[in-house]
This record gives structure tokens, sequence and C-alpha cells, in this order.
């Protein structure tokens, strides 16, 4: 039996005391480190998907909306633009790089992009199986979807209408899957990649393009498809080989301008910068929408909402150690004999300050890593909850350097908390405290 | 160690002051090895103070002691603390026991903390000699009056010391128990090769020594 032991022991005589302030501790620090968590993983993903693109353009309306759902393809599209658009932007000296994204449908919730194989290198996605598509109705799927859905090379699925997985189904123009994509960590992964001329044709026919805000569960209302009709259709799809077979089908988009729902740009010139945002904000149906400038607007106003849970938590923190300092300053007063015993026994000074030390130390380091795993098994059970959590690639296997740092944090307070009562053992009068408690 | 010709305890002229009175005035006394010493007084005579000034817990106002050679009252704070762990075990009237501890580890602590290491086999044996195998693992709470005091003195003769010191350890007793304890003190001091200064009132233990200290109540015996 050492003085470490001691100090064991004395939290065990006290059991129940010593379990509400482990549980005190493990409540603050699970808390900070869910916050940790939560923060530095989702603002990894967010960088890590919007890296490399510097303006995004799409239909007016909600600037992080369209970031959001063209980036992230968490939220609904703002709505189309003309195809034309792209031929413009490219035709830009100062522009490099061009992707275009038809959205609107979806597989079992998977988000279904019309777009270009330079989408797929933009996140350095690399064939996994299969090949990139060669035309329409092929499809590349993310890592994520290929084995969410089980599905295989060759296989064929039919898209639904809308995001959200309950529209009605593109039956007549079913696709193949053609490619199976490594996991990239990125939004690629769960996203199904087919040319964009795929999209058009699942709405019917070569007109209408991808519909961009397709959250209606059928093909009712389709209003916004009238009201950027300029009268001057089928101008840019000529050379496109299309197939118009369900024409009929989608009547109600009847003759309409080949559309896109967003752009993805990169600038060649830091020139492009200072001119194209404003050059195609002026543009009656264009909005330009950057997306470090809203990410960090976002991010902000989460930040707020953040900033206040993490002074919570503090906060919490604070009491716990008050509490601790409150449990030992009393139980040492109750063992100011037992101390007196230890220094006639022979403990110098020192070793018993230490000892009581340790006390506060090791109550805080049971509630600090507590705390780190209940944290993460928070995390982790959230993003086995949620799926929309697990697409932002949440996960509570990753530990962050700020961790380590609360951790210390708390083991550094539980030390101070038991300072002032370990401080008594140099003043403590030996023969009177004998004489005195009897 | 040292040789046996020295006494190992030896009180030269001690006298102890609280805010300029006297609490205590002991006469000159030697103790040698194996020479177990009753010390006697009445209440308020300083026996407490007296064993405090011994143990090194207080310093005193004049005179001297020393302890196996080592002049305890003029040594510096931790080599009075050493001095003491190696030495000295105490048997206090209340006990001290640790109450978060079983008797067995309150035995292994004060061996840890005198020795830096602790025996089991020793332990085992002391706690069989004071008779209370069966209440090894019993907490201090858990323990009568007797019993208690008997683990206080397993606990004093652990660390296998030179001197053991007791103050009132069998006030709280009735006759039959209070004579089976300093029995008891004396039986496991031989066996262990310890010498007892027992501090009491108590005259039932007169009888069992053959030496005894009289301290008188200060201001009476000048």
């Amino acid at each position: 039996m050492t003085l470490a032991g001691l100090s064991l022991a004395y939290l065990r005589d006290r059991a129940l005391n010593t379990a509400l302030n482990i549980l005190l501790l493990t409540l603050s620090v699970a808390t900070l480190v869910i916050l940790v968590l939560f923060s530095s993983q989702l603002s990894e993903r967010f960088e890590r998907d919007a890296r490399g693109i510097d303006l995004v353009v799409g239909a007016k309306g909600s600037p992080l909306q369209l970031i959001l759902s063209s980036i992230y393809q968490v939220d609904v599209p703002t709505g189309n633009i003309p195809l034309a658009t792209v031929d413009m932007l490219r035709s830009d000296p100062t522009v490099a790089e061009v992707i275009p994204l038809a959205l609107g449908d979806s597989f079992r919730g998977y988000r279904i992009v019309g777009t270009e194989a330079a989408y797929i290198d933009h996140f350095g996605g690399i064939i996994a199986q299969g090949r990139v598509f060669t035309g329409n109705h092929q499809a590349v799927l993310g890592a994520q979807v290929a084995r969410q859905t089980g599905a295989g090379l060759g296989q064929k699925f039919v898209g639904s209408h809308g995001l959200s997985g309950d529209g009605h189904e593109h039956a007549e123009t079913p696709y193949e899957v053609v490619g199976i994509l490594a996991p990239t960590g990125t939004v690629l992964d769960r996203l199904i990649i087919t040319p964009v001329g795929s999209i058009w044709a699942a709405h019917g026919f070569t007109p209408p393009a991808a519909e961009g805000a397709a959250e209606a569960p059928a093909h009712t209302g389709h209003d916004h498809n009238d009201h950027d009709h300029d009268g001057d259709r089928h101008q840019d799809h000529a050379a496109e080989d299309h197939d118009h077979g369900a024409e009929g089908e989608h009547a109600a988009h009847g003759g309409g301008e080949l559309e896109v729902t967003a752009l993805l740009i990169k600038y060649r010139s830091s020139m492009a910068a200072v001119r194209l945002p404003s050059f195609i904000n002026k543009q009656t149906q264009l909005q330009a929408a950057a997306p470090a400038v809203e990410m960090t607007r976002l991010l902000s106003l989460l930040g707020v909402g953040i900033d206040a849970v993490r002074a919570f938590a503090v906060l919490l923190m604070a009491t716990s150690g008050l509490s601790i300092f409150v449990a030992l300053y009393s139980a040492l007063r109750q063992r100011e004999g037992d101390m007196a015993m230890l220094r006639v026994m022979g403990a110098r000074p020192p070793a018993i300050f230490g000892h009581i030390i340790l006390e506060g130390v090791l109550l805080a380091a049971a509630g600090a890593l507590l705390g780190v795993a209940v944290g993460h098994g928070v995390v982790a059970a959230a993003a086995a909850t949620f799926p929309q959590l697990q697409d932002m690639g949440l996960t509570g296997a990753r530990f962050e350097p700020a961790e380590l740092a609360i951790v210390l944090a708390a083991i550094g307070m539980g030390a101070l908390a038991a300072l002032i009562p370990a401080l008594k053992v140099f003043r403590v009068d030996i023969a009177r405290t004998l004489a005195d408690t009897r | 160690m040292t040789t046996t010709a020295e006494p190992l305890i030896e009180v030269r002229d001690l006298r102890h002051d609280i805010a300029g009175r006297c609490v205590m005035a002991a006469p000159a006394f030697t103790a040698l090895r194996g020479e177990h010493t009753l010390l006697l007084g009445p209440s308020g005579s300083g026996k407490t103070t007296l064993i405090n000034i011994i143990t090194g817990l207080i310093t005193p106002s004049a005179g001297d002691v020393k302890i196996d050679g080592k002049p305890m009252s003029a040594l510096p704070a931790a080599q009075r603390d050493q001095l003491r762990r190696r030495t000295i075990g105490v048997v206090f009237q209340t006990l001290r026991l640790i109450g978060a501890l079983s008797v067995r580890q309150n035995l292994a602590l004060a061996q840890t903390l005198a020795l830096g290491r602790s025996d089991p086999a020793l332990i085992d044996r002391l706690i069989a000699q004071v008779g209370l195998t069966h209440r090894a693992d019993a907490r201090p709470r858990e323990l009568s009056q007797g019993e208690g005091q008997r683990a206080a003195i397993a606990r004093a003769l652990c660390a296998q010391p030179a001197l053991v010191v007791a103050d009132e350890p069998t006030s709280a007793l009735d006759d039959a128990n209070a004579v089976a304890m300093a029995d008891l003190l004396l039986e496991t001091a031989d066996a262990t090769g310890a010498t007892l200064l027992i501090a009491t009132h108590d005259n039932r233990l007169r009888e069992r020594f053959s030496r005894t200290i009289t301290l008188a109540a200060p201001g009476v015996s000048a």
C-alpha cells in the first residue's frame, strides 16, 4: 500500500461522491469533445469538397443555397440556367474550367448528377471497377453508393424524379452502371455520375433540361419551365444525340431550352475574381456565388451557436472543477487526523501533498478520459443514426489534437482544485490535530 | 545501526512552555534497549507533550532528547521525520487507523512509509499475534474498540521499530482488558525486539512494568 494506493482507496471509500464528480466532468468533457469533432470534421469536409472551385454559377436565389446544392449536394437547387451560359463562360479567357451540373433526380436517395468526366477528375476520383461513361444512360457510382445499394457493373437502375427518392420513376430511361469509383472522402462518394445528356433524356427529350428544384414528388406544376423560355428553343442541342422516345410522357415540359442546374468554375487568373461575379450577377437569370465567402458566412452563423455551446461546456467544466474542490476540501477536513497520522508514520509533507493532488488528478483524469470516450461514442452514434451526418463525413473514429488539450486542461483543473486542500498539509499542526480530533 | 550500549531514549532537562506558561517539565531519564518504561502522571502533567517531543512532533522550549543516539529535538524537520520513520512506532488512544483502508492495508501503508516496501509475511504474522487474523480485511469502523486497539498495536510494530511509544493505550478499557492490552503490548514488543514507552495515568499497568518514570504536573514538582 503506497500513498498513491491510498489516494485510490479514499476515492473508493466515498464512491458515490467520486462517481458524481467524475460524471459531472465527463459531461463537460464530452460536450467539448463533441463540439471539437463536429466543427473540425465538418469544416474540413466543407473545405475538401469546395477545394479548387472558385465560383458557382446558378439560377438566381439564395447564394448559400446554390453553394449547398451544387457543391455539397445537400440543399435543393435554386433553379436552372440556360446551357448557353456554359459556352459563354468557356469562351472567357479568365476562366480555366467550367463543369456543368444537371441535378434533380436520384436513386434510393443518392443524387444523380449529370455532368462531365471532368467532375470526377476534379475530386481526384479513380475508377475502381469498369470505366468512365462514354454515352448517355451510363452511370458511374460513387464508392458509398455502390456499397450501400450493392449495385455492380452492368446492372441497370431507374432514377426517380426529385432528390428525396419518392418521386416518380423515369422507367423508360434506365441507367447502366459502367464504372464504380474508389472512395475519395468527398461528396463524390455518395453521387451517381452520368453525362448531362442522360438527365435531359430522362426528362423526356432534348429540350427541357434537368429540372433544378425538382423536389416536387411528381411531374406536376413545373412552372419553373415556363418563365425562362425565350422562344429560341433547341438552339444548343442540335448536335446532341438525344432519345426523344419519351417525349410524350413528359409533355408538360413541352419544348424548352436546354438547361443545366449550375456551373462549377475555376479561374485562370485573379482578374476573374474581380470581374466575373459582378458580370454574372448582372444577368437577369444568373447569380454567382463564391464558396469561400458563403461557407465563411455559414460557419460564422453556426459559429455563434457553437460558441454558445462551448461557453456552456466550459462553464460546466468550471463547475465540475469547483465540485472536485469542494469534495476534496471537505474530505480533507475529515481526514486531518489521517494526515497527521501519516506524518507521524514518517510521510514527508511533499509526499502527502502529492498524494492529495493525485486524488484530484485521478478524479479529473477518469472524468476526462470517460468524457472523450462518451464524446466519440455520441458522435459515432449520431453518425450511425442520421445518414445526413454520415454523408457529411462525420465519424467517431478520428481523434483531434484539440482533444488532448481538453484532457490536459481537465487534468490541470483537477490538480488546481486539489491545490488549496493539499497546501494545508504544510500548515497542519500535527500535535494539535492529534490532540483535538478525538 | 548503533551499539546496544547506547541508550535508546535519553532525556535531559526537558521543559516545554506554551504562551509563557510551563506545560511540561520532565525529569532526566534514560531507557536502554529492551527496557520497557511506564510514564506515569496525572492528567495535565504533560505526558502527551513529552511523547510529542520524544517522537519529534514538537520542539521543546528547553533541554534535549536523544533517540538512538541522535538529537531528535535538534534535527531539522526532514531528518526528524526520517528518524521517527526508522525508529519509532506510535500507538494513540484514538487509534488513528485510516478508515478507507482495511486492517491489513493500514499495516502495509505504515510499512511502505517506513521502509519503502511492504512485507506481507510479517504483516500476517503480526495480525496473527494480536489475534485479528479473522478481521484482517475489515475496515476500522467495523472493529470493536479492543480489536481496533490491537490493530493499532500491530501497525506500530509492523516496521519493526526499535521504540514503540503508546499514549494512553488502555484508558478506555476495563480492568481485565487494560491488563490484557498491556500484556499484548509487552508480548509483541518482545517478539519484535521493540522497546516500549507507555504514557498513562492508569495505575493498573504499574505492576506490569519494572521501570516507571513519574511526571508531576508543572509547578507542583519544583
